[in-house]
């Protein structure tokens, strides 16, 4: 076969009124962490429960590993390990009968696999006599992968791995996820975090079950069409307001601690900022161009299929 | 300007202990009128506790705590009746219209028929939503109901509104839209209480406190924490802090 | 497979709630009817109508009242007054010897008591009168004894009001089918329910398990404990209640086994339509569970049921399993005489299984 671990090719899907995915195409190549990056309602779920045979596309298809979901989803369940959006643990068993349970189901067991799990494995493993109920979310978490990857699938789903979970967790299970991709696991993830999609190989930028943009986080940095700058003042509350009244303006909005300002004048001179601000009566006036990030480029995707949106309309 | 303003909530080492666990240590800290304070900490940091006992949903073990005036221990009626709240997982009434929804919890915290309509009406048109008037709730996107969420729960000018992670899984246009929506509750003088994973909004708390297996590890302004961190983003201040005790483990 | 029975295992004995209803809802559901209706006999009233009052039916007579379980409240003279006695509500049971009782007994050798009880509480009914037979039969052991040939005082029984003691052969039966559809049933479509809210059922589909592999996983450790239930609530039966077992123990629990097959089928399939453990909860309660109780013919008999009722009844497992267990409790019947019954049992379950199956989507929605 050829090197395409996960194909899409216009795949739709609806749930009596809603669409959830409307003609999506990707492919993704053997050994990439790719990730699907969109807000709750974006269709990520319904993404991964197509491709992990839990649900039937409308039309189009889609195959992993090479097997049709449709026709050969029982070579797919064989090959792939799946984590759905709320960690499936049982509550009510311990943290290794969890594992040994969802080892068991694919005749395996805990000690043939270990060297596949070890690496997370250990973290939880001095509160294995824990029932799954009374972990935290991040050791909760490291179960649910752990039992994902315990039969060592050949691509891993995980829909929304670090929703819900801290700052700290989520860098250490993406510290995770990078070193299982080196044993040459295929991996597909989802998350509303913005700031994840860096951590992937490629992304595909969703919402309302389109994808916006399939790339890099490089290349989609690089194509940002326009130049951002951070703008911070003593009056961070009408900056907002302030800003808008400079000609050419896309978008202004918070990002962190300053307000991003974007221009689509070429050549746009930046002391015109200065000026405009000093005018309305700002002080301690600071501005920087900045790099975009994944999730600016998020927001000027997003205004721009709302606006061609509301064009066809 | 923070200085005048009265504090409305004042904690003083608050303790609250689940047999030999202990879910909150000595906790001491006050928050103002209007003041936007973010309630950070890694899962299991105790958080949650916290928060169930400032809404008066918990007793605490010891500590006098102050909300709203009013004594944790025998006045969580009242206590109750000046807060609002809203989570990620409960808000709204899935099966009910929006304007269900509003009269619903307006007639909870004792609104006259016509605030209520008042209110509803004011808060509709302001989200530009009154079309959804009388849709089913499940049947509008999650931006909305959270934007919707958290006007129900200022609906009745609360003194306080608890957000417990309020825009989890939000679009990046819609989170925003959300907080400028706090910032307009906070300059009416609404003091907000809020968590969540987000550190970039972090960044847009007056405050922020950050909790670590049960104690405060930092408390102060975001440019503050930087500062004395040497860092740049809030991120790096919680995941120093976090981490520093995740590795001491 | 065996994880998966070992995991089922788990699941039931870590739940408190469930082990109660499990093991505590047959020990309490048998004990309450076992307390409602009064199985100890004490300071009784009876009256006695002594046409005899001769020396031996006086002996008799003071031995029963010495007892302490009885208090005479009244004499009577005349069979006519019996049936007032009873009416006026302030007897029990009314003891009676007939005429020349110990003359007949020297001539004839065998003479008759007559024990008359009031079987509208037909628990009590039985007690007293296996109480006062017992009474009478050690006396008769006593003095005759020696005798050649033995003498013989027979003791005759007369049920008012409720000749065939329905309550309490009823209650067994029913109280069995009640529970094992309970929790055969409603335990299974409640731990599938569950998996399917936590999402677990979604990794189980994932996996390379097979449906039937997730059903009988899940099925066979309730089979076990149903089976376990039974023979609980037949021991409690026979041992507080006497409840006769007057056919083949091994049949009985044979068509016990068939019936928690039947239930636990019926479980899978209300699972397979509802999302919420709540909602397997309620369509395990109004589907099963009340029409089990109103029309199988446990409370209500099925005879008197209006026309629509009477058919509908026919589709109700239970009917058919209530008849089995009272004709091998209670008539001692075999096979051959509920073949008709048992095959109607095994049709329900090879369709509830198949049904199922069917329905037990390989994927989502």
């Amino acid at each position: 076969m050829n090197q395409k671990s996960v194909v899409l090719e216009n795949v739709s899907k609806s749930y009596e009124s809603v669409k959830a995915l409307t003609e999506v195409s990707v492919s993704i190549e053997k050994g990439e962490l790719f990730g699907f990056i969109g807000p709750d309602g974006a269709g990520k779920t319904t993404l991964f429960r197509i491709l992990s045979t839990l649900l039937n596309p409308d039309s189009g298809f889609a195959t992993v590993e090479g097997f049709n979901t449709i026709t050969d989803y029982k070579s797919i369940r064989k090959i792939v390990g799946y984590m759905p959006g709320k960690f499936s643990l049982y509550q009510d068993l311990t943290v290794e009968e969890n594992l040994k349970f969802f080892a068991s189901i694919y005749k395996t067991t805990i000690e043939e696999n270990y060297h596949l799990v070890s690496d997370i494995y250990r973290h939880i493993e001095p509160f294995k006599h824990r029932k799954a109920g009374k972990l935290s979310g991040g050791m909760k978490q490291k179960l649910a992968l752990s039992c994902a990857l315990i039969h060592k699938p050949e691509v891993l789903f995980l829909d929304e791995p670090t929703t819900g979970v801290d700052a700290v967790s989520r860098m250490e299970f993406w510290e995770m996820l990078k070193k299982l991709q080196v044993q040459g696991i295929t991996i597909l993830v989802s998350t509303p975090y913005m700031d994840e999609a860096a951590l992937c190989d490629r992304v595909a930028l969703m919402q309302k079950g389109h994808f916006m943009t399939i790339n890099t986080p490089q290349a989609i940095i690089d194509e940002f069409p326009m130049k951002i700058f951070g703008v911070k003042s003593n009056r961070m509350f009408d900056l907002l307001i302030d800003l808008q009244s400079i000609p050419s303006t896309e978008d202004v909005y918070r990002f962190g601690d300053v307000v991003h300002f974007l221009n689509n004048e070429t050549g746009f001179d930046m002391n015109v900022i200065y000026r405009v601000l000093k005018q309305k009566g700002h002080a301690e006036i600071v501005v920087h161009q900045v790099m975009p990030t994944i999730e600016d480029s998020f927001m000027l995707n997003m205004k721009k299929a709302d606006h061609f949106n509301a064009v066809m309309q | 300007m923070t200085t005048n303003r009265p504090n409305v909530i004042e904690v003083r080492n608050l303790v609250k202990k689940f047999g030999d666990f202990i879910a909150n240590d000595n906790l001491t800290f006050d928050v103002k009128q209007g003041e936007i304070f973010g309630f950070l900490g890694a899962n299991g940091a105790g958080k949650t506790t916290a928060m169930k006992i400032l809404c008066g949903l918990q007793a605490p073990t010891s500590g006098d705590i102050k909300v709203a005036g009013f004594d944790v221990y025998h006045q969580t009626n009242k206590i109750k009746q000046n807060i609002g709240y809203m989570s990620q997982r409960f808000s709204l009434y899935e099966d009910l219209t929006v304007k269900q929804n509003f009269q619903f919890y307006g007639g909870i915290y004792g609104l006259s028929g016509k605030q209520i309509k008042e209110r509803t009406e004011y808060f509709l048109n302001k989200l530009e939503l009154s079309h959804v008037a009388n849709k089913i709730l499940k049947e509008i996107p999650l931006g909305w109901k959270q934007k919707l969420a958290f006007s129900v729960a200022v609906l009745h000018h609360p003194k306080i509104v608890f957000l417990d992670e309020p825009t989890g899984g939000v679009d990046p246009i819609t989170r925003r839209q959300f907080w400028e929506m706090i910032y307009e509750a906070a300059n009416e003088g609404i003091t907000v209480f809020v968590t969540t994973h987000y550190m970039d909004e972090a960044e847009y708390c007056e405050r922020v406190c950050i909790m670590v297996d049960g104690r405060i590890e930092a408390m102060d302004t975001p440019s503050a924490l930087k500062n004395k961190y040497e860092v740049t983003s809030m991120n790096e201040v919680f995941i120093r802090l976090a981490r520093a005790q995740s590795t001491e483990q | 497979m065996k994880g998966f029975i070992i995991k089922e295992f788990l699941h039931i004995f870590r739940d408190l709630r469930t082990m109660l209803i499990l093991f505590g809802m047959p020990v309490a559901q048998v004990l309450l009817f076992g307390f409602a209706i009064t199985n100890e006999i004490n300071h009784a009233n009876i009256a006695v109508l002594d046409q005899a009052k001769d020396e031996i039916s006086i002996k008799i007579t003071d031995k029963i009242l010495s007892s302490g379980y009885f208090d005479l409240k009244a004499v009577l003279n005349s069979p006519d007054e019996i049936e007032a006695a009873f009416g006026r509500g302030e007897i029990k049971e009314v003891v009676v010897f007939e005429p020349y009782f110990a003359q007949k007994l020297e001539k004839e050798g065998r003479v008759n008591i007559q024990i008359i009880t009031d079987a509208s509480d037909p628990n009590t009914a039985s007690l007293l009168f296996n109480y006062t037979s017992g009474i009478v039969r050690d006396y008769s052991r006593e003095m005759m004894e020696n005798k050649q040939p033995p003498l013989q005082i027979s003791i005759e029984s007369t049920m008012l009001y409720n000749p065939e003691l329905k309550g309490v052969f009823m209650f067994v039966p029913g109280t069995i089918t009640i529970l094992l559809m309970l929790v055969s049933a409603m335990m299974t479509s409640i731990s599938i329910a569950r998996e399917k809210e936590l999402g677990t059922m979604e990794v189980l589909l994932v996996s390379p398990l097979k449906p039937i592999q997730i059903i009988v996983g899940k099925v066979l450790p309730y089979i076990l404990l149903s089976f376990i239930n039974a023979s609980v609530i037949l021991i409690l039966a026979f041992t507080v209640f006497g409840m006769p077992i007057n056919g083949s123990l091994i049949f009985l629990l044979l068509e016990s086994i068939l019936f928690i097959v039947m239930a636990l089928s019926m479980g899978i399939f209300i699972s397979t339509v509802s999302k919420t453990q709540q909602q397997a909860m309620l369509l395990s309660m109004f589907v099963l569970m009340l029409p089990t109780i109103l029309l199988s013919g446990f409370i209500f008999p099925i005879e008197n049921m209006p026309m629509p009722l009477q058919i509908l009844s026919n589709i109700m497992p239970s009917r058919w399993f209530i008849i089995i267990v009272k004709g091998i409790m209670i008539k001692g019947l075999g096979i051959a005489y509920v073949w008709k019954e048992t095959l109607i049992l095994v049709a329900m379950t090879v369709f509830f299984i198949g049904l199922s199956v069917k329905k037990f989507n390989i994927r989502l929605g």
